[in-house]
Formats: C-alpha cells, sequence, structure tokens
C-alpha cells in the first residue's frame, strides 16, 4: 500500500454542485455501454429467439402464432431427448472431473516443488488451443485403428481394446475425456493462485492442534477458497455449454447421434434443416435449463459478497 | 502458506513427483503426436504409428500448411490468413478488456441500486450459446453497415466478452480495501482521477489474466469467424477448417497437423511465455477472496 | 487437365463469348465448399475462366458437413442483406430460397443458350421456381454405383454382384475369408447412400419415388419399407467394427488398397481410384449397386444465383451462368470430379469407361423412368424431410439390436413430423 503516492494539494478540487451530481451519474455512465451492448446482443436476442419458439419459423422467420407446437415436436423427438441426457452427463462429469483433477494438481503444486514453473506451463498450455484442434487431435488418437488401441498391439498388447469412440453408448465418455484435458489446467492454476492467497496464520493455528495435512486441507483450506471455486465453475459450465466446436471435430454427434448435445441439434435444426422454430424452441429449453441450475447458484454467491 | 508446509518424509515426496510428472505426460503425449506427424511423410503415418518417431523427418508437412495447401480455389496455405487474425483480435481484445476494466471498477467501488443485479444478468450472459445469436446479429450488423467488415466482428467478439473481463476486473478490485478509495475521496479525488491513479497502476496482473483469456478466446473463435468474415479478411481458424475438412483426397496428416499448430502458435506463445503473469495475476486477484 | 490446356480452353472459350458484347467487368462472390485438392483445381478452371473474360472472382469458401457450415454462412449473409453473386445451393433447397424471393432469373440465358434442350426436364425443374430459371447445374452424379476390386474378389473366386442375394452370398466368403466384404465411413450422409441403393434395389424406382419423392405413407409404412431395413441391417452386417465417423475418401482407400473388397458410393469415389493411378475396368470395377442397373440415382451440383443491385455484377454473374454450362468448362470440371456433364449433346469419347457408362444411363433413364433423384443428397425433400431420414436410418445402422418394424413405424412418424 506504500506504493500509492497522490497528492491531496494537487487531486483536490472546490466541490461544486454540477462536479457532486456528475459523480452520482458517471459510474452509470460508464457502465452504459456494456448495458446497451449486452442489452442487445444477450437479452434482446433471447427474446427474438422466445418468440421466434412460438412461430413456425422454417428457413427464416416467419411472424406466425402456433402455441407450444414446436416444444411438443420437441419432446417426441429422440435425437433431442438423447442430446438431452447427453448434456446433462457431459456438463456434470466434466466439470466435476476438471474440478477434482484440478484441486488435486494445485495441491501438489502448491508442495514446494522443483521447477514448478515448468510443470505449471506443461499443465496450463491445452487452454491454449482451440477446441477443434483439441477435438481432432483426440479423434485420431482414439480411433482404435489409428490411435492408441493400434499403438498397443504394435507395442505387443494385442489384446487391448479402447473402442469407446465408435461404440454409441461410450461415445460421449471420449468427448468428456477431450474437455478434461483442455480445461483442467486451467482449474489448476485458479486454485494454485488460490492457495498462495491464503492466510497461513490460520494454518500455522490448526498444525499447532495438531491437525494432519489432509485434514486441514479438507476442513479448512478448500472451504475458504469458496469463491475460487466459484470462478472455476462459471469458467468451466460456461465451456461445457459451449462446446459444439469439440462435438463436431471429433465425432460430429456420432456414432448415429449419440454423441449429439443441444447446441448441436440447435445448429442443424435452424440452419441445415431450415427449421428455425423448432432450433429456437430447443434453444429456449437450453437456457431453461442453464437458469434453472446458474440462477441460483450465482444468486447465492453474489449474496455472500455483500455481507462480505 | 508453503513455509508452514515442511516436506515430509521421503516416499510422499515421491508420490507427489510421480503424480505430477505422470499428469505431465498425459497432457504432453498429444502435443507430442502433434510435432511429430507434423514431420512425417503421408506413407510414413500411414504405415507407423502414432508415436513412433519419424523414419525421414522432413517438413515437407510445414511448407505445405504455410505456402500451398489449398483453403478454397487459392491454394496459398494458411499464411495470409495469420495477418487477419491479428487484426480483429488486438482490437477486440484491447477494448474488451479495457470497458471490463471499467466496467469492474464501477461494480466493486462506486455501487448504485441494481448494480449487483446487473453484474448477475451480465454472468448470466456468458451462457448464451452463440449458435443463437448469430442470426439477429446478422441482421443487426446488416442494419448498423457492418456486416463482413473486420470492425463488425470485432464488435461482436467485444459483446460476448465483456462479462468475463468484467468478472476479472471486478473479483479483483473487490479484494482493495474500500478504505483506500474512501480516503481518496475525502481528499476530494474524484472518479476517473482514483481509477487512473490509484487502481490502474496496480492492476498489471489482473490485466495480464484478461488480455491473456481474452487473446486465447478470440484467436481461437470459429463460429463467429466464418459467419461475420468474408473471403479476404477471414481469420485463420477459418482456413484451418477449409483445409482439415476436405472431402476429397487423400487426408494429408502431417500438413493438418503442421497447419494446426501453426493456427495455434500465437496462443501457445502468450500461455508460455505470459503463463507466469497470468498466475501472479489470478494469486493476486485472490488475496482476499 | 494441365494448365496449358486449360487456359487455351479459356481462352477459346472467352474469344468466343466476346461477340455477345459485355464491355464492363464485374465481380461474383461465389460461396462453396470445394475445398481440397481436386475439387479446388476443378473450381479454379472457372475462377480463370471469368477472370479470361475480364470479371473478378471473390472467393468464399466455407469447407466441412458437405456443405453444413456454408448453408449457415449463407443465411446470415442474406439476412443481413448482403448475399453472395453464386452460392452451391442443391435440390430442394433452391425452391426455399427462390420462395423468399433471394433469387434471380436466369432466363435470358436460359433463352439463349438453349438450356431447355440441353437439360432433362427432371433435372431442369429442380433448377426452376415457378417456371423460370433460378440455378444452374453444374454436373450429373450417378449415386448408386458400386466399387470394387477385381483382385480381392479374384483372391475368393467371386463374381460382382448384381444382386442383393449375390451380393450376400459374395460378402459371406470374403468374410469367412478375413477380407472386410464392404468398405463403409459411419457418417449419417453415408449411412442413407447406402440406405437408398438398397431401398431403391427392394422398392424398384416407382416406389422409391412415392416414397421419398412424394412422401405417400402407404409405400413408407409398408411391409417392403420393412422389408428394406432387413435387408439394409444385413448389407450393414459387413461393415467393419472402426466404421463410424470414417470419411468416405478414407473408405474408398480402402479398397484401392485391398482391405476391402467393394464400397457403395457415388461416382466422384472415381476421383480417388484416379489420383491412386488406376484404370477402370483394370485396376477397379464400376458395377450398378446391386439390382439398380436399370436406375439412375441423381445427385446435382448447381450454383443458385442471388438478386443483385451493381449492373456491372449482374452482368458477371449470367457470364458465370453461361460459362457454367459451357461444353470447355462441363469437360474439365467432371473430368476431374469424376461426374458426367448436364448437357446430353456432349461428346463422351475422350471420357474414360465409367464416365461413359453413366451417361448411357443417364440418357436411357431419363426415357424409361429409372432416372431417380438421391434423397441422401438432397434433391428429393427439404432438408428437414432429409435430417429426419438421416436420424432414424443411421440410428438404425449403429443399433445393436436393429429392428425393422420399428424402424419403419419411426420413419413413418418422422416423416409425417416434418411435412
Amino acid at each position: 500500500m506504500e506504493q500509492i503516492q497522490y497528492h491531496p494539494a494537487r487531486v483536490a478540487r472546490a466541490p461544486s454542485r454540477l462536479l457532486d451530481g456528475l459523480q452520482r451519474w458517471l459510474p452509470k455512465l460508464v457502465v452504459a455501454p456494456t448495458f446497451v451492448l449486452v442489452g442487445i446482443g444477450v437479452y434482446a436476442f433471447m427474446l427474438w429467439t422466445g418468440v421466434l419458439s412460438f412461430t413456425s419459423s422454417s428457413f427464416l422467420p416467419v411472424y406466425d402464432f402456433v402455441g407450444f407446437d414446436q416444444y411438443a415436436k420437441l419432446m417426441a423427438n429422440d435425437r433431442w431427448l438423447t442430446a438431452s441426457v447427453n448434456l446433462g452427463i457431459f456438463g456434470g462429469l466434466f466439470i466435476l472431473s476438471c474440478l477434482v483433477i484440478g484441486v488435486v494438481l494445485a495441491i501438489f503444486l502448491d508442495q514446494r516443488i522443483r521447477q514448478e514453473g515448468a510443470i505449471r506451463t506443461i499443465y496450463l498450455y491445452p487452454m491454449a488451443l482451440s477446441m477443434i484442434v483439441t477435438g481432432t487431435v483426440w479423434k485420431w488418437i482414439l480411433n482404435p485403428s489409428l490411435g492408441l488401441e493400434k499403438l498397443m498391439h504394435d507395442w505387443g498388447w494385442t489384446s487391448f481394446s479402447f473402442d469407446w469412440l465408435v461404440s454409441s453408448d461410450m461415445a460421449i465418455y471420449t468427448i468428456v475425456m477431450a474437455a478434461v484435458w483442455q480445461a483442467s489446467g486451467f482449474v489448476m492454476a485458479l486454485f494454485l493462485a488460490g492457495l498462495r492467497g491464503v492466510d497461513s496464520a490460520i494454518i500455522r493455528a490448526a498444525r499447532v492442534d495438531g491437525a494432519s495435512l489432509p485434514l486441514i486441507y479438507w476442513k479448512i483450506i478448500l472451504p475458504s477458497l469458496r469463491p475460487v471455486f466459484f470462478s472455476a465453475v462459471m469458467v468451466l459450465a460456461h465451456i461445457a455449454i459451449k462446446s459444439f466446436d469439440l462435438v463436431m471435430a471429433m465425432t460430429a454427434g456420432g456414432p448415429g447421434y449419440s454423441t449429439d448435445l443441444p447446441a448441436v441439434f440447435m445448429y442443424a435444426h435452424t440452419f441445415t434443416r431450415g427449421q428455425m422454430g423448432l432450433g429456437s424452441a430447443s434453444a429456449m429449453l437450453m437456457l431453461g435449463a442453464i437458469l434453472a441450475l446458474i440462477v441460483p447458484y450465482l444468486y447465492s454467491e453474489l449474496r455472500e459478497k455483500r455481507h462480505d | 502458506m508453503t513455509d508452514v508446509v515442511r516436506p515430509g518424509f521421503r516416499p510422499s515426496r515421491v508420490a507427489i513427483y510421480g503424480l505430477l510428472l505422470l499428469a505431465a505426460l498425459v497432457y504432453l503425449i498429444p502435443l507430442f503426436i502433434m510435432l511429430v506427424t507434423s514431420f512425417k511423410t503421408p506413407m510414413d503415418i500411414r504405415t507407423g504409428n502414432l508415436m513412433a518417431l519419424p523414419t525421414d523427418w522432413t517438413t515437407i508437412g510445414w511448407t505445405k500448411a504455410w505456402s500451398e495447401a489449398c483453403t478454397g480455389v487459392q491454394c496459398e496455405g494458411i499464411r495470409g490468413y495469420f495477418w487477419n487474425s491479428f487484426k480483429m483480435t488486438v482490437p477486440a481484445v484491447l477494448i474488451s478488456t479495457l470497458l471490463g476494466a471499467f466496467n469492474g471498477y464501477v461494480l466493486s467501488k462506486w455501487k448504485f441500486k441494481g448494480s449487483d443485479l446487473f453484474f448477475g444478468m451480465l454472468l448470466f450472459g456468458c451462457f448464451v450459446p452463440f449458435q443463437v445469436v448469430l442470426l439477429p446479429m446478422a441482421a443487426t450488423l446488416g442494419k448498423l453497415g457492418l456486416a463482413n467488415t473486420t470492425a463488425g466482428l470485432v464488435l461482436v467478439h467485444v459483446i460476448y466478452g465483456v462479462a468475463f473481463t468484467t468478472l476479472f476486473f471486478r473479483n479483483y478490485y473487490v479484494a482493495i480495501p474500500d478504505a483506500l478509495i474512501k480516503a481518496a475521496r475525502l481528499d476530494g479525488a474524484g472518479f476517473f482521477t482514483i481509477f487512473f491513479r490509484i487502481l490502474l497502476p496496480m492492476s498489471t496482473p489482473i490485466f495480464m489474466v484478461s488480455l491473456i483469456w481474452q487473446f486465447t478466446q478470440i484467436w481461437n473463435d470459429f463460429l463467429f469467424g466464418v459467419v461475420f468474415a468474408s473471403g479476404d479478411s477471414q481469420p485463420i481458424t477459418v482456413a484451418l477448417n477449409n483445409l482439415v475438412n476436405t472431402s476429397t483426397g487423400v487426408k494429408e496428416y502431417n500438413v493438418d497437423m503442421a497447419a494446426a499448430m501453426i493456427a495455434a502458435l500465437p496462443t501457445l506463445v502468450v500461455y508460455i511465455v505470459a503463463g507466469k503473469y497470468f498466475i501472479r495475476g489470478l494469486t493476486a486477484g485472490s488475496v482476499k477472496g | 487437365m494441365n494448365r496449358m490446356t486449360r487456359t487455351l480452353g479459356a481462352l477459346a472459350l472467352s474469344s468466343a463469348l466476346m461477340p455477345l458484347g459485355n464491355a464492363q467487368a464485374g465481380e461474383v462472390e461465389v460461396l462453396h465448399w470445394w475445398t481440397s485438392g481436386g475439387e479446388a483445381r476443378a473450381a479454379a478452371a472457372l475462377k480463370e475462366m471469368m477472370v479470361a473474360q475480364g470479371h473478378t472472382w471473390k472467393d468464399f469458401a466455407v469447407a466441412g458437413g458437405g456443405g453444413e457450415a456454408a448453408m449457415t454462412v449463407l443465411k446470415t449473409r442474406a439476412v443481413s442483406g448482403n448475399p453472395p453473386a453464386a452460392a452451391q445451393i442443391k435440390g430442394l433447397d433452391i425452391r426455399e430460397w427462390a420462395k423468399l424471393g433471394f433469387l434471380t432469373s436466369l432466363d435470358d440465358v436460359a433463352a439463349q443458350e438453349n438450356w431447355n434442350q440441353l437439360i432433362p426436364p427432371r433435372i431442369a425443374d429442380v433448377m426452376k421456381y415457378e417456371g423460370h430459371y433460378v440455378a444452374v447445374p453444374v454436373n450429373v452424379h450417378r449415386v448408386n454405383w458400386l466399387w470394387v476390386n477385381p483382385e480381392v474378389l479374384a483372391r475368393v473366386d467371386a463374381k460382382v454382384p448384381t444382386t442383393l442375394d449375390e451380393f450376400f452370398t459374395v460378402a459371406d466368403k470374403l468374410k469367412a475369408a478375413g477380407i472386410i466384404p464392404l468398405a463403409h465411413g459411419g457418417q449419417p450422409w453415408q449411412d442413407a447412400t447406402v440406405f437408398e441403393a438398397v431401398a431403391l434395389a427392394v422398392l424398384g424406382p416407382k416406389d422409391y419415388s412415392r416414397a421419398f419423392v412424394d412422401n405417400d405413407m402407404d409405400v413408407i409404412n409398408s411391409a417392403k419399407m420393412e422389408e428394406t431395413f432387413a435387408r439394409f441391417a444385413k448389407v450393414m452386417s459387413y461393415v467393419d467394427d472402426n466404421a463410424a465417423g470414417r470419411d468416405w475418401n478414407t473408405a474408398t482407400g480402402m479398397v484401392i488398397k485391398g482391405e476391402a473388397a467393394m464400397q457403395i458410393m457415388g461416382d466422384w469415389a472415381k476421383g480417388e481410384f484416379t489420383a491412386a493411378g488406376l484404370t477402370p475396368g483394370k485396376d477397379y470395377l464400376c458395377a450398378p449397386a446391386p439390382a439398380t442397373s436399370g436406375d439412375f440415382t441423381f445427385n446435382v451440383d448447381s450454383f443458385a444465383m442471388f438478386k443483385l443491385n451493381n449492373e456491372d455484377n449482374v452482368k458477371a454473374q449470367k457470364d458465370l451462368a453461361r460459362t457454367i454450362l459451357s461444353p470447355e468448362f462441363q469437360t474439365v470440371f467432371t473430368k476431374a470430379k469424376g461426374s458426367i456433364p448436364v448437357r446430353t449433346d456432349m461428346d463422351m469419347s475422350d471420357f474414360d469407361a465409367c464416365a461413359q457408362d453413366s451417361m448411357d444411363a443417364f440418357r436411357a433413364t431419363a426415357k424409361t423412368g429409372g432416372l431417380v433423384p438421391s434423397f441422401a443428397h438432397g434433391l428429393a425433400n427439404t432438408s428437414y424431410v432429409q435430417g429426419q431420414i438421416f436420424d432414424v436410418v443411421t440410428n438404425f445402422a449403429n443399433s445393436d439390436n436393429p429392428d425393422p418394424a420399428e424402424a419403419t413405424d419411426q420413419l413413418a412418424a418422422a416423416i409425417q413430423a416434418a411435412l
């Protein structure tokens, strides 16, 4: 705090009513551009999508009213049901795995490791790659006839088999693997930074009381990292929902449509199949699910901050 | 925190190092595969396996990717698109970061009625799938006369990136004691003065975080690039897609991998060189949760 | 096709067209997804011909998904008010765009060049909306081909199958010998391509049209359709386990290398064989897909022309349409792509054996009624109906316990939902 220098003489100015008024409006003015941009770019467009979901729009928008027709069609669509279930499996597994792996790696890296910088960079770099690149490389690695399975066979382990990528039941888990590979390093970085910020006085006190290290982590340190969990979950959930590129590059929704996700379904129907009404309905349902999950979380975290 | 934890007895240190190195291997293997494949010949790739080193090291994959591969009617590789991506990414990163800084400042130090709600709604906007906004955005850009321009693409990236930059800056500024700000106000310092004289100088770490995050997101974006840019101003991700997703001919994996590496180079460099600032920035931001 | 010949051709063409008079040069922005070696070069020939006429070509290539990404981009461009001059739009989608008022009329070029005489009516219909030409066909693909590696068949002493039962016998022999009978890539459109070949074999061209063009529920939800699914399941049982997600050209590669014996694929597969330096009739055989020798499933690539404001560009656009159907371009392009020209007046003596067979079949079936549109490639229905069929077919192809009766019901429901 010593580095801050400001000279009262230089910055002080005679208070005036105009300036006071301006100071009150200034903060709102400053966030106004963002308010407008996001208001239109996100909320107005979402509203428009909502409106479209009640129309029979096909190729391009058409503004008639067909009630809940599109939603009914959606519920009867097997591909949509598969996609929804997949989002649950993928999203849940992805977020959980990244959190666990990220926390574990961060804790281990925090133990005064030599070459910590290099190891950190190795964990972090996958985030720099685009999801298309990740999907393409992992598609190749997990391809039974070209990748891992072939490698094992070449190395002598001929009974090894890993054909998840081409199996309707297991393909979704390969997508989880690739996504976790990409994002867990970032979560590790978030937690490592958080761990570095923990107050050592509390730890010392706990050690004096005889608590073991794992217990200290579990009961004291991790709970104090709640804000970091918040940031991590926000980032991960964002990635999970956006995982359109990864699926398209790895399996294109296949085999069949067993790795379809709502974002892919929405894209296919709105653009390729010329069914904007149906696509919009699927987008609204997707947003609804996100709303149901994220808003309570946002609310609880932000409220905590106010009481701090 | 680390000064309290004394390294325990040998076996557990071995276990820790073991796990860390195993993890490092898992993270590195795909990169190794990409690199090694890019230096092989197509024959070598077909007959050999993923991890084998090239029998004949060759740079033909790289030269082809850079200047000869077909990305449309023209077969000039992806080198031209590099500049396009920069032209688009740099302004978008700078603008969204600046906006985020101001927003974060306001939302943490100059709260007004409804500012928390505003923040919440901003965050919720992070979750809008981009496919949903393609058509309305296209119509809007068309009306604004920005359709198919780099400026339009920059605007799009700013809109959808500002929520994250605001999140970063707000969390960072929240950790700075309010007392500091109050003291400055008592001395008569105004809104902008406090920002530029006090907060900005100590914001370097979080600026790095925001710049790195935004650069990666925007450079690697494909969807907005393919829809809102055209022809000569397409970013490198679009060229890469055209190159890799060809529908006829033998798949030249060496060219594909080389092209993917070239496209990923700037972001990789950013992460490797600026990685420590990233951690530093995140650390500084979490001083008080 | 070497550069010299192409350039000479372009020059010849342009000098032939010059007298028709266009002093101003315009620009055409062309949206397409021909981004790989052979196709790109074929498209480049078109660009050169346009440049030789004094126009500029603005390339707008978007690869991926057989046009999916390109269609997305096209819609956003149209919505934002500046569509390209020409876009690679196929089949019934042309009608959709025309209905919305985006496409311009090419009747003047059609009259000048006599398109009604040159293009078979069944195909001309796809290019027209309310009687006006709004799109120009580039080439004709035959989809119901069976590609065979004779050396592999010789290994098990088998002949090229001409019926589905013969196919099953040959396939069993191959399987017993440890060879993959049918090379295939597990992607929805490829599953659909094989399915439509089987459907054509089981239903015959008339019922095929009733089911997939007219969407007649009596034919869709029938015992014959169940039989189609059952036979389709049997055909798919001869595909190897790693087919999921495989690209079609990789599957062709398997036939070329002798790892697999046969592939059911459209005539663009020929490009792969040619690129590998193989000769038709000797190193590889092209036969009609089993039991479809009297039929021709057609797939036509086409460019739809959008309404433009700039007069110079409109001129350039008309020249583009004219150039596409010119004999010179038709020859260059189809030779590179493996397809056959759309013009029925072309001299085919310079083409290889498979292309000549294809053209003979094309001309013959145009008269007999065996010329049917490929639904797997968007020539028979809207993309919505096509998508619905894809979902059912690919799900069936990938399921562990395929149930033909259930699939038939699903198909009927799926198509009904999309009508």
